[in-house]
C-alpha cells in the first residue's frame, strides 16, 4: 500500500487556485523531490499535506496511510506521522526548544496510546539528536528559534524531525539559505533517518541540496501542476538548462 | 475638625471610629492620618474625567458603604491553601492585622527588623517616622490619602546598611470576607539602607466562601539607600468581588538598583500604581509586570516613573492578557525631570485580546524636560498569532494546548525577567493556574490585527 497518494488535487487561496490537479504516489522508503520556479505552488502542497488551515481544497483526494488526510486537522496529520519542516521557522519567545519538544512528542504518544516521557527519559534523547544535527547543548534552553541564525533554525527543524519520528517527512526549502558545511550537516541528518518505512517529500528549488539527499524520484512542479517526473539525473538536467524548457510539455505525471 | 468634604459620609463616622480606638495613639502619628483624611475629605474619590482615572471608574468603590474589617483569625491549615509555605520567612495579616502566631520569622542577622508595623510603632518608633508617610503623594492621590487616613499595620523591613536577607521575605495579606462590606488599608514600610540587599513579596488573597464585596487599598513606601539591590513582588489573587488599589511608591538613592514585578491574576477591579522616583545618579530601576483579566474583571496599571538626577535607567515591561469581558489598562507615564540628562528610560506595552468583548486601553506619555535623553516607547494590541498556532500543532499539539503554550510563552517573556529561583517558580504556578483555560476560538478565519506602534522622542 502507498503511504501517501494524492489525486486530482486543486487548492485555492483566496479564491485563486494555485494548485491544479496534482497527482503523486510516495510508497514506504522512498524520497521524492519536488522542484519548480518560485510561485509554482511548491509551498502550498506542503501547506496542504500539513492541513494548514488557510487553503481551500476545490477537488480531489488525499489519502496518507490509508486515512483522508483532507478530514485531518493539522495535530492529528502530525500524530498520523506526518511532518513538515517549515521553509521559515517560527520563533517562540518563553518556551525552552526542550520543553516545546517534550511537549509536542507526548502529545503525539499520548495520540498513539504510549506512555509520556518525563524529563529525565526526554533530555538524553534529544541531546542525541542534537548531536547528530551538530547542535550545541546550548540550544536545549533557548527559546524556540528565537535569535537563531538562519541555519540554525534549519537544523532545528531537523532535530524536531528526529525527535517525533515520521513516518512522512515533507522538508520545503530546507535548503534555501544555507552554506555549504550546514547544508551537508542536514542533508545528513536526513540521510541517517533514512529506512524503508520512512518516507520524504523534499521540496527545493536548486538542485544543489539532491547532491547530498539523491531521491529516488523528482518531479517538476509548473504552475500547479507536475508537468515532468523523472529520476535524480531529471534534477540536474534542469540545473542545466533551467525551467523554461519544461513549461512546453505538460503530462500529468505519475511517478 | 473637617468640614467641607467630598468624601462619602460614612467614611467621616468610620475616621472618627478609627481615630479614637487606633492602636498607637502617637501625636505625629494621629497629625499624620488627620492631614491624609483631610485631603481625603477635600478631593474626594477620582472620576474618570481625571485625567489619571481615565479608563477606570471607581464607583462600584465609592458607591459602597465598606465598614472597616474586623479582627480575625484563621486555622494554620487554611494558610496552606495559598500554597505558600515554602517560604521560610514569613509574615501573615489577616484583615490588615499583622498575625504573630500565623507568622514564621527566623533568626535573623543583628539589626534586621522584620514584623508588623503597628508592633514596631509601640516599641521603635523613632526609626520608622523618619521615612513613614514621607515619600507616598497623598496630596495628588485620593487612595494614598485614605489610606494614610487609616494608618495602623502593614510589613515593616528594614535592612541596616551591609546586610544581605538571604531568604525572601513573603508578606502574605489575608481577607476574610464577612457579611457586610468591608475594607482594610494596610501600611508597609520597606527601607534597605546602603549596599544592602532584600527580597519583599507581596501578596493579597481572600478566603473563599462569601460573595460580599472587600475592599483593600494598600500603599508602601520602599527606601533604597546608596548601592542598594532591591527586588519587590506585588500578587493580586483575591476574589471576584474584591476591590484592590495598591500603590507602591519606591524612593530610589545613588546607584541602587530596584526590580520591582507585579502579578495580576484576579479581583473584581485592580488598579495597580507603581511610582518609583530615580532620585540618585546612576539608579536603575525595573518594572516588570503580567496581567490577567477575564470574566468581567478591570486591570488598571498606572506607572509613574520619575527621573530626577542624572545616568538613571529606567526599564517597563508589562504584558497583558485579555479575555472574556476582562478591560486592561496601561498607563506608563514618565517624567524626566531637567536635571536628569543622560536619562535611559524604556517602556514596552504588549497585550494578547482573546475574545471579541475583551479590551484594552493602553497610553504613554512622556513629559521630558531634560534635553539630552533617550526615551522609548511602544506597545501592541494583537490575537494569538495564527503562524505559531499553526506551527505547534503541526508537531501535534491540539489546539488548546497549542493555545495554551503560547499564553505560558507570552507569560514567561514576565516570569523569565524576575531573579529569584524560589519567588519565580511560586509565580510560575500561579500562572499556571490561573491562565485562561481554552482561549475561546470564533472557529472563523481569524483577522490579524496587529497594532503596533513605536516611536523614539
Amino acid at each position: 500500500m502507498s503511504l501517501l497518494d494524492i489525486k486530482n488535487l486543486h487548492a485555492s487561496v483566496n479564491g485563486v487556485e494555485i494548485l491544479k490537479g496534482i497527482n503523486l504516489t510516495i510508497n514506504p522508503g522512498e524520497v521524492h523531490s519536488i522542484m519548480g520556479p518560485n510561485g509554482s505552488g511548491k509551498s502550498t502542497l506542503a501547506g496542504v499535506l500539513a492541513r494548514r488551515e488557510s487553503y481551500e481544497i476545490t477537488q480531489g483526494q488525499v489519502t496518507f496511510n490509508g486515512k483522508d488526510l483532507l478530514e485531518m486537522k493539522p495535530e492529528e496529520a502530525a500524530c498520523e506521522g506526518l511532518f513538515l519542516a517549515f521553509q521559515y521557522p517560527v520563533e517562540i519567545p518563553g518556551i525552552s526548544n526542550a520543553y516545546f519538544l517534550r511537549t509536542a512528542l507526548n502529545a503525539i504518544r499520548k495520540y498513539r496510546g504510549e506512555e509520556e516521557l518525563d524529563a529525565m527519559d526526554f533530555l538524553p534523547l534529544l541531546r542525541e539528536k542534537m548531536r547528530l544535527l551538530e547542535m550545541d547543548d546550548k540550544f536545549l534552553n533557548r527559546p524556540v528559534n528565537e535569535g537563531f541564525s538562519g541555519g540554525e533554525k534549519k537544523r532545528n527543524e531537523i532535530v524536531q524531525m528526529a525527535v517525533l519520528e515520521p513516518m512522512l517527512a515533507v522538508l520545503d526549502e530546507t535548503d534555501s539559505g544555507l552554506d555549504i558545511d550546514a547544508l551537508k550537516v542536514v542533508a545528513n541528518g536526513v540521510n541517517s533517518m533514512r529506512s524503508t518505512e520512512r518516507s520524504f517529500l523534499v521540496v527545493t528549488h536548486y538542485q544543489r541540496l539532491l547532491n547530498y539527499i539523491v531521491p529516488d524520484y523528482v518531479h517538476v512542479l509548473v504552475n500547479g501542476r507536475i508537468v515532468k517526473s523523472g529520476g535524480p539525473e531529471l534534477a540536474l538536467e534542469l540545473e542545466e538548462k533551467g525551467y523554461s524548457w519544461t513549461e512546453a510539455e505538460p503530462a500529468g505525471a505519475r511517478r | 475638625m473637617i468640614t467641607a468634604t467630598q468624601a462619602p459620609e460614612h467614611y467621616l463616622g468610620a475616621f472618627d471610629q478609627f481615630n479614637h480606638r487606633a492602636a498607637t495613639q502617637l501625636g505625629w502619628l494621629k497629625s499624620l492620618r488627620q492631614e491624609g483624611f483631610a485631603r481625603f475629605a477635600e478631593n474626594g474619590f477620582p472620576t474618570t474625567h481625571d485625567e489619571d482615572w481615565r479608563f477606570t471608574n471607581v464607583a462600584p468603590i465609592s458607591s459602597r458603604e465598606f465598614r472597616p474589617a474586623s479582627p480575625a483569625s484563621i486555622e494554620t491549615d487554611q494558610l496552606r491553601s495559598f500554597g505558600a509555605s515554602g517560604f521560610e520567612c514569613q509574615l501573615v495579616f489577616v484583615n490588615g492585622k499583622f498575625s504573630r502566631e500565623l507568622s514564621q520569622i527566623e533568626s535573623l542577622p543583628p539589626e534586621v527588623r522584620i514584623c508588623g508595623l503597628a508592633e514596631e510603632l509601640g516599641t521603635n518608633a523613632g526609626q520608622v517616622r523618619e521615612h513613614l508617610g514621607q515619600y507616598l503623594n497623598f496630596r495628588r492621590d485620593p487612595f494614598a490619602a485614605l489610606n494614610t487616613a487609616f494608618l495602623e499595620d502593614g510589613a515593616y523591613v528594614y535592612v541596616p546598611r551591609g546586610t544581605v536577607l538571604a531568604q525572601p521575605v513573603y508578606v502574605l495579606f489575608i481577607t476574610v470576607p464577612s457579611a457586610d462590606a468591608i475594607m482594610e488599608h494596610p501600611r508597609n514600610l520597606i527601607v534597605v539602607e546602603e549596599n544592602s540587599q532584600a527580597t519583599i513579596v507581596e501578596d493579597y488573597v481572600s478566603l473563599g466562601g462569601s460573595t460580599a464585596p472587600s475592599f483593600s487599598n494598600t500603599a508602601t513606601e520602599l527606601v533604597a539607600g546608596e548601592n542598594a539591590v532591591v527586588s519587590h513582588y506585588m500578587i493580586v489573587r483575591q476574589g471576584d468581588s474584591s476591590f484592590n488599589v495598591s500603590t507602591l511608591r519606591i524612593q530610589q538613592a545613588r546607584t541602587s538598583n530596584v526590580a520591582t514585578h507585579s502579578l495580576l491574576l484576579s479581583g473584581a477591579l485592580v488598579r495597580n500604581n507603581v511610582h518609583p522616583v530615580l532620585a540618585g545618579e546612576g539608579a536603575e530601576c525595573l518594572i516588570n509586570g503580567l496581567f490577567m483579566a477575564n470574566g468581567r474583571q478591570h486591570m488598571d496599571n498606572y506607572m509613574l516613573v520619575e527621573h530626577v538626577s542624572p545616568h538613571c535607567n529606567s526599564r517597563q515591561f508589562y504584558n497583558g492578557i485579555l479575555s472574556g469581558h476582562g478591560h486592561g489598562v496601561f498607563h506608563g507615564r514618565i517624567i524626566v525631570h531637567k536635571d536628569a540628562q543622560k536619562t535611559d528610560a524604556k517602556q514596552t506595552n504588549r497585550n494578547l485580546l482573546l475574545s471579541d468583548d475583551a479590551q484594552i486601553d493602553t497610553k504613554p506619555q512622556l513629559e521630558i524636560y531634560a534635553d539630552d535623553v533617550k526615551c522609548t516607547h511602544g506597545a501592541t494590541i494583537g490575537q494569538v498569532e495564527e503562524n505559531a498556532l499553526f506551527y505547534l500543532r503541526s508537531r501535534g499539539l491540539d489546539e488548546s494546548a497549542a493555545k495554551h503554550l503560547l499564553l505560558l510563552a507570552f507569560a514567561n517573556e514576565c516570569l523569565d525577567r524576575m531573579n529569584s529561583v524560589q519567588v519565580r517558580e511560586h509565580l510560575e504556578r500561579l500562572v499556571m493556574e490561573w491562565l485562561p483555560e481554552s482561549a475561546s476560538h470564533s472557529g472563523e478565519k481569524p483577522a490579524e490585527i496587529e497594532r503596533a506602534w513605536e516611536e523614539v522622542g
